[in-house]
């Protein structure tokens, strides 16, 4: 595959005028740097994916296992009778096109397939043609069509160019919700060995080593240990993490790339130096060691299977509620599934900050708490010192994530946060934050390398408005509170947007904090000179 | 395409209506038998949609929240459009239903000069829906003084209020005259933005043509072919009490039979089609569920058990390398 | 067919069945009294030749918009001489002209009007005749 190198000015022509011909007489045309490489079969077999097979989506023979089309219109009937989601979203849309442009993909290429609304269509003709009298009847009239290898081929290229994240859902005056079809669309795609790469080995890494990233528990505390030195490097003071340790009475869990990857890994400093101030009882776990869950885009049971690490853990290590890091699509699932899935958690305690004393009295059943709600909390009560002028030289915007944006609602305490580490804030526009957020333009697994012009297209709402305070008021730091965002944003940011960093809100807290006994900070958790420090040493 | 198929389908049930009364005399079929028909499809047909959906689970709690979640007391939740109560549910879905709330939000996105995208007002779409809806029931409710043998205070009141302008004789009713509008205007954005244009099916011209056709036969009925329209009551109310006199049906003019046929196509085409949005908004479990999935489980009916790699596992496949680096373990 | 959140489900199809119903509810079996209009006055008996203005399908489906025009033409213009079809000259006015023959309007208008429930504004500004009890 050539490499991707369109610039900025090339890719940011789009061209939103759709095709003369009709959407369901124009075929999928699979395009390089759109879309995601094949899972291999390993990756699939290890948590037990039917249909595992090798295949390329550029190619013309998919490699479909047999009756392909029976299985997937008796997945689909399978669908329609659990989810009420689905079958009544296949069935009252008006395409009234309120959510057209509201997707960042739509934005981002004008590729009609992309408006919500038709992606949606693609599995409702098939939906109509097979399960409505209407359809049965009037066929095409109806918007009918039946299953083939190339409506297959449009559904899986358009299902993994959706990050779920549900900004048409907004604006549908019904509701319906994208992210509800594009998950059954991918349930159906996991039924016949069609899953990608970049999904499917984070998913057999997790299942097996308890997080996305496959690190292995002694990978995990050295890498915890290097943050440890330079906390140590930063501030004079050595902090002290503990592992699957019983008996403590919190259990903290993180997305896993906070663990590896720049800047997530300042995140995790900060959430270090935190809770050693604080001196919390908590522990790390090598098993428990992923918040974040990509088997939530591939099948619902996928994901039960690897959120119940988190329950299990906390039962074998006898804690008393849970801790969560900053990441989107884990709140989502954290938030509106893993009490259904997993729960009850009769064995936790309702969540009560040991500083404060706050109840935490949204999460009394789940009793998993947001480290934002967590540390905006301890700010409140006046327990933490902190010096905000640390990051004086950084003008700061928020991104909120989709999924604590529109699948929980967690919008002001990471704001209430910023505002008392960072003396420099700034919104961006009103219609692409809170509810109205844009996506970063790479969730739900579609994060890779070599769908770099997909990802960057979908980044392109979000830069768009992110480029907008910075150049006018000089923006140079975007927060936001999600692994994958902090990861995806500075890829994008460094394409649309130079001269803006991304960083977790826990990081902006671990420059402000002051430390008992900490000696003068010339450095801040990137190791990087405060202005007007340099030298000093 | 769709819109031509649509009109001419529309055309052509028009059509059937007039050469089945003005040549065929099939007044009994048209004015009886065809509306009975009608009804029934539509009431039987709603209620199987309802109950069909009905019959799949809500297995997660999936509102889409907008605006601040309950979180730590002070600060300040939106109680509506992220409601933790039922009381904010029924609020927020009250002003789905009434005032098409998610719709008012409506942006217009355009990329302007320099690659920038700008967002604009765009409440055109809004206001002919509301405007559609509203003046739609309006009517519904009007015609009501066809089948009640004392039309009751509000019908009058609904009915004195569409024509205070006092315009003419008949007196002239604005919902007429919105309704007209709105489902122009409503056919126009479809044929006119193009990205509408490629997403609408025949299925979407042909309810709007449909209701063209209505409230156009209505309208000439009112105030150009006027029918014998104490002899119209006379005929909805025998069918009402249902003691339909056939001889009532003769002396009425054709375009009542258009109108009537018309509308039985509507009701009896209603639950096979997208309008069945009436009853599915209800139901849509992004908006009618309380955003409290922390604090009150949420039994999933068909949650089964699954295979998960267990810590025993886990252990046995890093036991020493955690005992390396000084992670305790279970099993020594 | 198992039914989830069945009591909400069920109680708005009870709902949607009674509104789209209650007509039926309201009628069936009921035999409803069908307007009369009377033209038996007095006045009208009088008459040799028993004819309105206009004939008789004229009158009952425009007799509104010709008071209109009546009601503009008298009022706005000072006009007040109809010429009818036949060339026949009327005085324009409800009173003198139109409620000289019909002078029972609670059995003449009032019976139609109640029946549609049209609600004429004529009687805003008119006086409506005095009428017996029957």
């Amino acid at each position: 595959m050539a490499k991707f190198t369109a610039k900025p000015d090339e890719l940011s022509k789009i061209d939103f005028k759709p095709p003369k011909k009709g959407w369901m007489d124009t075929p999928v045309e699979i395009k390089e740097h759109m879309f995601c490489h094949a899972a291999k079969p390993k990756e699939l077999d290890v948590v037990g994916f039917p249909n595992a097979h090798e295949w390329r989506p550029n190619d013309e023979d998919w490699k479909l296992p047999e009756n392909w089309e029976k299985t997937l219109l008796e997945g689909m009937r399978d669908l329609l009778g659990k989810y009420r989601s689905f079958r009544l979203f296949m069935d009252i849309c008006v395409r009234c096109g309120a959510c057209a442009d509201k997707c960042h993909f739509f934005i981002g290429t004008g590729d009609p397939k992309n408006m919500p609304v038709l992606r949606a269509e693609l599995l409702r003709s098939v939906y109509r043609g097979n399960f409505t009298l209407a359809g049965k009847i009037l066929r095409k009239i109806a918007g009918a069509r039946d299953l083939t290898a190339n409506v297959l081929k449009e559904w899986w290229y358009y299902f993994y160019q959706c990050t779920e994240c549900r900004r048409c859902s907004v604006f549908c005056p019904y509701g319906i919700d994208q992210a509800e079809i594009t998950m059954m669309g991918r349930e159906l795609t996991n039924l016949i060995g069609l899953n990608i790469g970049w999904i499917a080995g984070p998913v057999a890494a997790c299942y097996m080593k308890g997080n996305h990233l496959g690190l292995e528990p002694h990978t995990i505390t050295s890498s915890i240990e290097f943050f440890v030195d330079d906390i140590e490097t930063i501030t004079g003071i050595r902090v002290n993490p503990t592992f699957n340790r019983k008996g403590a009475e919190i259990l903290f869990v993180t997305p896993s790339g906070d663990l590896f990857a720049n800047p997530g890994t300042y995140t995790a400093m900060g959430y270090l130096m935190l809770f050693h101030e604080l001196g919390l009882d908590y522990t790390w776990s090598t098993y428990a060691s992923e918040g974040g869950n990509f088997g939530f885009f591939t099948t619902n049971e996928m994901a039960k299977r690897l959120n119940a690490k988190i329950y299990a853990e906390a039962k074998r290590l006898g804690v008393k509620w849970i801790l969560g890091g900053e990441c989107g699509h884990m709140w989502r699932v954290i938030h509106q599934y893993m009490d259904t899935w997993n729960g009850p958690a009769d064995f936790l305690e309702e969540p009560v900050s040991p500083i404060t004393g706050t109840k935490f009295e949204n999460t009394t059943s789940a009793k998993m708490v947001h480290i934002a709600e967590f540390t905006a909390d301890l700010i409140k009560h006046g327990k933490l010192k902190l010096e905000p002028s640390r990051n004086d030289h950084l003008k700061v915007t928020f991104h909120d994530s989709c999924n604590t944006a529109r699948g929980m609602g967690l919008l002001e305490e990471p704001r209430y946060i910023i505002r008392n580490v960072c003396n420099h804030f700034q919104e961006m526009p009103e219609d692409t934050i809170r509810e109205k957020t844009f996506c970063c333009g790479s969730g739900t697994g579609l994060n890779a390398s070599e769908n770099m012009e997909l990802r960057l297209r979908g980044g392109l709402a979000r830069a768009n408005a992110v480029k907008h305070v910075h150049e006018h008021y000089g923006v140079n730091l975007l927060a936001n509170v999600c692994a994958i965002d902090r990861a995806t944003l500075t890829t994008s940011m460094d394409y649309w947007v130079p001269g803006v960093t991304v960083a977790g809100v826990h990081e902006l807290v671990g420059n402000a904090l002051v430390m008992k006994g900490e000696k003068e900070r010339t450095q801040d958790l990137r190791l990087e000179p405060f202005p007007g420090k340099e030298g000093n040493e | 395409m769709g819109a031509i198929l649509s009109l001419c389908a529309v055309a052509a049930l028009a059509l059937i209506a007039f050469i089945g009364v003005s040549a065929g005399h099939l007044q009994y079929l048209f004015g009886v038998i065809i509306p009975y028909a009608a009804l029934l499809i539509f009431i039987t047909g709603f209620m199987y949609r309802v109950l069909k959906w009905g019959s799949s689970p809500v297995p997660f709690c999936i509102p889409t929240t907008c605006g601040q979640e309950k979180s730590l007391p002070w600060i300040k939740q939106n109680k509506i459009d992220n409601p933790s109560t039922t009381f904010g549910v029924v609020v927020r879905m009250a002003l789905e239903v009434l005032l098409f709330r998610s719709l008012f939000r409506n942006l217009k996105t355009q990329m302007s000069e320099g690659a920038k995208l700008v967002y604009g007002e765009a409440k055109w779409l809004w206001l002919a829906g509301l405007a559609f809806h509203w003046s739609f029931l309006i009517i519904l409710v009007r015609h009501l003084r066809f089948f009640i043998q004392q039309v009751p205070l509000p019908v009058r009141m609904i009915e004195g209020l569409d024509s205070f302008m006092q315009i003419g004789a008949p007196l002239f009713y604005m919902s007429d005259a919105v309704i007209l509008l709105a489902v122009t205007y409503l056919f126009l954005r479809r044929v006119f933005i193009p990205q509408v244009r490629y997403i609408s099916l025949p299925a979407d011209y042909f309810p709007l043509f449909l209701i063209l056709g209505i409230a156009g036969t209505g309208v000439l009925m009112r105030y150009v072919f006027k029918v014998n329209v104490v002899g119209v009551k006379e005929v909805a109310m025998g069918v009402v009490s249902l003691n339909p006199d056939p001889k009532l049906l003769e002396g009425i003019g054709v375009i009542f039979y258009i109108h009537l046929f018309l509308i039985c196509c509507l009701f009896a085409y209603f639950p096979l089609s997208k309008l069945m949005h009436m009853g599915g908004v209800f139901l849509s479990p992004t908006r009618n569920m309380v955003n409290n999935s922390r604090m009150k489980r949420r039994v999933n009916p068909w949650n089964y058990p699954v295979h998960i790699h267990t810590y025993e596992e886990y252990e046995n496949d890093f036991r020493e390398k955690m005992k390396t680096a000084g992670i305790p373990v279970e099993k020594e | 067919m198992k039914l989830y959140d069945g009591g909400k489900i069920i109680a708005g199809l009870i709902i949607f069945f009674f509104l789209v119903t209650f007509p039926f509810f309201l009628n069936i079996g009921k035999v409803n009294a069908k307007p009369e209009p009377k033209i038996d006055t007095p006045e009208i008996q009088k008459l040799a030749e028993k004819k309105c203005i206009e004939s008789k399908a004229f009158m009952r489906a425009e007799h509104m918009k010709l008071l209109n025009d009546w009601r503009d033409s008298a009022v706005r213009n000072g006009e007040r001489t109809y010429v009818n079809s036949k060339g026949k000259e009327f005085t324009i006015s409800l009173q003198n002209t139109c409620m000289h023959c019909h002078s029972n309007k609670k059995k003449f208008c009032d019976e139609c009007h109640t029946y549609m429930a049209v609600n004429p504004y004529c009687w805003n500004c008119h006086i409506a005749p005095k009428e017996k009890e029957s």
